[in-house]
Parts: C-alpha cells; structure tokens; sequence
C-alpha cells in the first residue's frame, strides 16, 4: 500500500518514520564503526563519526584478549545441537498430542504447557542444582540439556498438525504406513513452515543465552561468546572500546545475517502467535 | 558452594528475606522497573504500530530496524549502549554538548544508573511490541475503522473509542508478556551495572543471581525465586480476570 497522493500527514508520519529509523540505525553505526576504527577515531574529541581508516586491530585485539575462537566453536556447538534437540523433541511431543490416544492427555498437555512456562529465572538455582549433582557442570550436556524443551515450540507444532486434513493421515494409514512414516514423509513436510519458524526462534535462544551459560560453565574452555563478552569488558573495561566493539560484533553478526535472510520466518512466527492466541 | 547436606530450616528464609530492609528496596525498585519497562515499551510501541499502519514512506525500514534488537543478544546490546553511554568519547556526551550541559556519568551514578538500563530495556522491546500491535491493527476489519469516521469520529477519537477497545486481546498478550520478560531482565544488568551501584540497580532477577551465584547464599536466592514466581502467577491471574471482562472479541 503506498501512498498515493502526498498529504500533510504523509509528510508527518515520514519524518517520524525517518526519527524513528534515526533511533534504531545511529547505535548500530556507532558500534560497527567503532568496531573498525582505530583507537586514535574512538579516543578522540570532538567525536569521529566515520573512521579515518578501516583497521581490524580491535579484533586482533579481542581475539588476544579472549580466546574468541573457543568461544565461537562452543556457541556455534550449543546452538547446532540445542536446536536439532529441541526441534526434534517438539516435533515428537506434538505429534503425540495431536495424533496419539491416551489417557489423561488434555490434563498431560496443559501441565507439560505449565511447567514448562515456569519463568527461567524461577528454576535457575534447582536446575543448577540438579546438573551439578549430575556432575554436568561446565559440560556441553549441562549447558544443552535444561533447555531442550520448547512449550512455544511444542504448542506451535501441535497446531498446525492439528490443522492438516485429517484425511491425508487416513489415506496413508490405509496404505501402512505406521507413525514413524506418517510423520517422516506427511506431518513434517506438511508443517514446513513452522517447523522453519520454531528452528530458527530455536537458534536465536540458544545463540543469544546468557545467563544459564555464564553460571553453568567456570572455564574459557566451555564458554559461549555473549558470556566471554562479559568477561571481555570486565578484564579491558573502558579503556578498549574498539576492542569490546569487535567482540560485540562477533555476538551480534551471525543473528543479523539470519534475521535480514529469514526476517518472515520470524516475524510471522512471533506474530502469528500472538494473534491466535 | 553449595553444602551437599541439607536442613530443613521451615520458613526462616522466608522471614530473613522479608525482615530485611534491604529486600524491600529490591521489591520497590523491580515495581518500577517493571511498570517503566511495560508502560513505555507499550506506549512507544503502540504509537510506532500505528504509524507503520498508515500512510507513509519508509515503513518497511523502520520496522525491520526497530525488530532487530529483539532477536539479538540482550549483553551485546547492553556493551553498545555502555559505550554510547561513556561520559567523556560516548554519544552521550555529543548530545548532552548540543544543549549545553555534562554527560552524567550514567552507569556509575546512583541517580542515572536506572534510566540509563531502563532506556536500554525499552529500546530493545519496543519493536517486538510494535510488531505485536501492527499485526493486531491489520487484523481489524476495514470497514469498521471506516465505519467510525464516518459516523464523524474524529481519528484520534475514534482510535480510542473504536481501535484500541478492539485491540484489547493484543494488548492483554503484550502486557502478559512483557511483565513476564521485564520481571526477568538479566543481560542488561549484570553486562552494564551488575546491580550497582549501590544496589541502585538489582531488580528481584539480579537478586536471586547475586545471592545464589556470588554469596552462595542458596537459601535466600531460592527464596526469592519463589517470590518471583508467585508475583508472576498473581500477575497472569489479575491480567486473566481482568481481560475476561474487558476484552472485546
């Protein structure tokens, strides 16, 4: 819907629009700029806007600082594993609750929906508790494990199955096909999109976790990279921005790239949602 | 850390938690933060959905770059804005320069410490909110915004009296969902302030990390965890009764 003829509200609600712009798109310069200025552009007064070369020695420097390798390597190890656990485990948990029998299942389902949206904050201390008596503490498992299930994941899964015509499942059932092929070669592909939607709110969780990584590991050797941006910033403090930038910029980047790529995806996940609820 | 034996010691955290002055400031301060976090986010939000349902250019942009931040990492967003927040190479000394006055030193000051991690808060979320809300007015029948104006509402009245009672549904998710979130804010605190200074900063969330993870004091954080979680269920409770009568299908 585009404007078609200019009017005196157009124009207002444009320069809101371009004020509101302003907000969001002058931090993300600022950081990504800093990020490539050299110390002399971001120690300096009046301010640099833009940087009098393009110098990658704040990420030499971070990288020097923190072990920003290791960190990557564990982020990227939680997230790939994290997701395909929690999609998997979705997939499953809904496709028993849409298709399977059994006794007690609306009661099952409306407290499996229950506990599992017990605030995180709530069941941090006991999960602690619990994967360190598991002795998991500062392990892969410990950090993967307490967040495998998904209720958002799981109840949006449930009802797009829900929605498929049941008579494409009888259809298949006549032909033999038990569950596992029912679910494999119908309700998955079927479900593509959401299944698309919970993946990557699935990356984004377990990508941008911070607090149940910084507590459950105690070494750089098992730490996720908004976790070593922490103790980034706490070993150079203000005196390296640019430094502190370039790290920022290893959190940040891999999400934008998703979000810009897969922006409907999402959108339409979380707003969807929203509506139906 | 935490002592592998147990006692049962009954209520006495609870009544240690409760008789200390200190956790009442925690209580007061998470109030306000809260209601800072859903009122603006809410009413920014609101405001910037309704703009990018109108007529006018560059709508598509701004909410893309308002969205972002909700799907990026709350600590790396909090290291940017601790930088933009530097008193003396900060953005914030570039503004505060434009009208004459110092840069407070915002994450170092007791009475700046607050706004700056609310700003932050409310800047993350209002594109989330916003995205919420556009797609609450898009879901409203033409017609019957057509319907109003017609009848000689003006829009501003007709927003009120029509719009936003028929948006109530979507304003019951978002609220639901903010003050579950805002209760939670973590990222921002321990990447900016860590609860500083002077406690000017710990929220019941910071609270709960600090007794349990930093005093290993497993008693009162689980304790306060337990507070958390009745406030929320009381909140979901009074929000459900509330939307019961007042939401319009």
């Amino acid at each position: 819907m585009r404007p078609h003829t200019i009017t005196a509200g157009v124009v207002v609600r444009t320069v809101l629009l371009a004020l509101a712009a302003l907000v969001f798109l002058v931090p993300l310069y600022w950081f990504v700029s800093a990020a490539l200025k050299p110390s002399e552009d971001i120690y300096v007064w009046p301010l640099h806007w833009l940087p009098s070369r393009i110098d990658f020695g704040n990420f030499v420097q971070a990288w020097q600082a923190a072990p920003f390798g290791r960190y990557l390597i564990n982020s990227a190890g939680v997230t790939v594993l994290g997701t395909a656990l929690k999609v998997v485990l979705a997939v499953l948990t809904a496709y028993a609750f849409a298709y399977l029998p059994f006794p007690g299942k609306k009661w099952l389902f409306l407290i499996m929906l229950g506990a599992l949206m017990v605030p995180g904050h709530v069941t941090l201390l006991i999960n602690y508790i619990t994967v360190g008596r598991l002795g998991l503490v500062n392990t892969y498992a410990g950090l993967i494990l307490p967040g495998v299930a998904s209720a958002f994941g799981t109840f949006l899964l449930r009802q797009h199955f829900l929605n498929i015509a049941p008579e494409v499942l009888e259809a298949a059932e006549v032909d033999g096909a038990g569950h596992v092929r029912r679910l494999i070669n119908f309700v998955v592909p079927m479900s593509a999109p959401a299944l698309v939607t919970v993946t990557l709110l699935a990356v984004i969780d377990e990508w941008n976790g911070f607090i149940w990584p910084l507590i459950v590991t105690n070494s750089d050797a098992m730490r996720t990279v908004p976790v070593g941006l922490l103790f980034l910033k706490a070993n150079e403090g203000v005196d390296d921005w640019g430094a502190i930038m370039a790290g920022t910029v290893l959190v940040i980047l891999p999400m934008l790239v998703l979000f810009l790529v897969a922006r409907r995806f999402i959108v339409a996940g979380l707003a969807g949602t929203a509506v139906s609820r | 850390m935490i002592s592998p034996t147990t006692t049962f010691v009954g209520l006495e955290n609870y009544t240690d938690l409760f008789s200390d002055p200190g956790f009442g400031k925690v209580l007061s301060l998470t109030l306000i933060w809260v209601v800072v976090i859903v009122v603006g986010a809410g009413g920014l939000g609101l405001g910037l959905a309704v703009l990018l349902a109108s007529r006018a250019y560059g709508r598509g942009l701004v909410s893309t770059v308002s969205f972002a931040p909700h799907v990026l990492s709350g600590a790396a967003i909090a290291a940017i804005w601790l930088f933009i927040f530097d008193p003396n190479y900060g953005l914030s000394r570039a503004a505060f320069e434009a009208v004459g006055a110092a840069s407070p030193a915002w994450t170092t000051s007791t009475t700046w410490a607050l706004p700056a991690l609310l700003i932050v808060s409310v800047w993350k979320s209002v594109g989330f909110v916003a995205l919420i809300y556009l797609a609450g007015l898009q879901a409203i029948p033409r017609d019957v915004k057509e319907a109003a104006l017609l009848d000689g509402a003006g829009a501003w009245r007709s927003f009120w009296n029509v719009t936003f009672p028929l948006l109530s549904p979507t304003t019951f998710f978002v609220l639901v969902t903010s003050v579950i979130s805002a209760f939670q804010s973590f990222d921002v605190i321990a990447m900016m302030t860590s609860g500083g200074p002077g406690g000017a900063t710990t929220t019941l969330s910071w609270y709960i990390y600090d007794q349990g993870f930093r005093n290993f004091d497993a008693g009162y954080a689980a304790a306060g965890g337990m507070v958390m979680f009745v406030i929320l269920i009381v909140v979901t409770a009074v929000q459900l009764r509330f939307v019961e009568r007042r939401v319009h299908y």
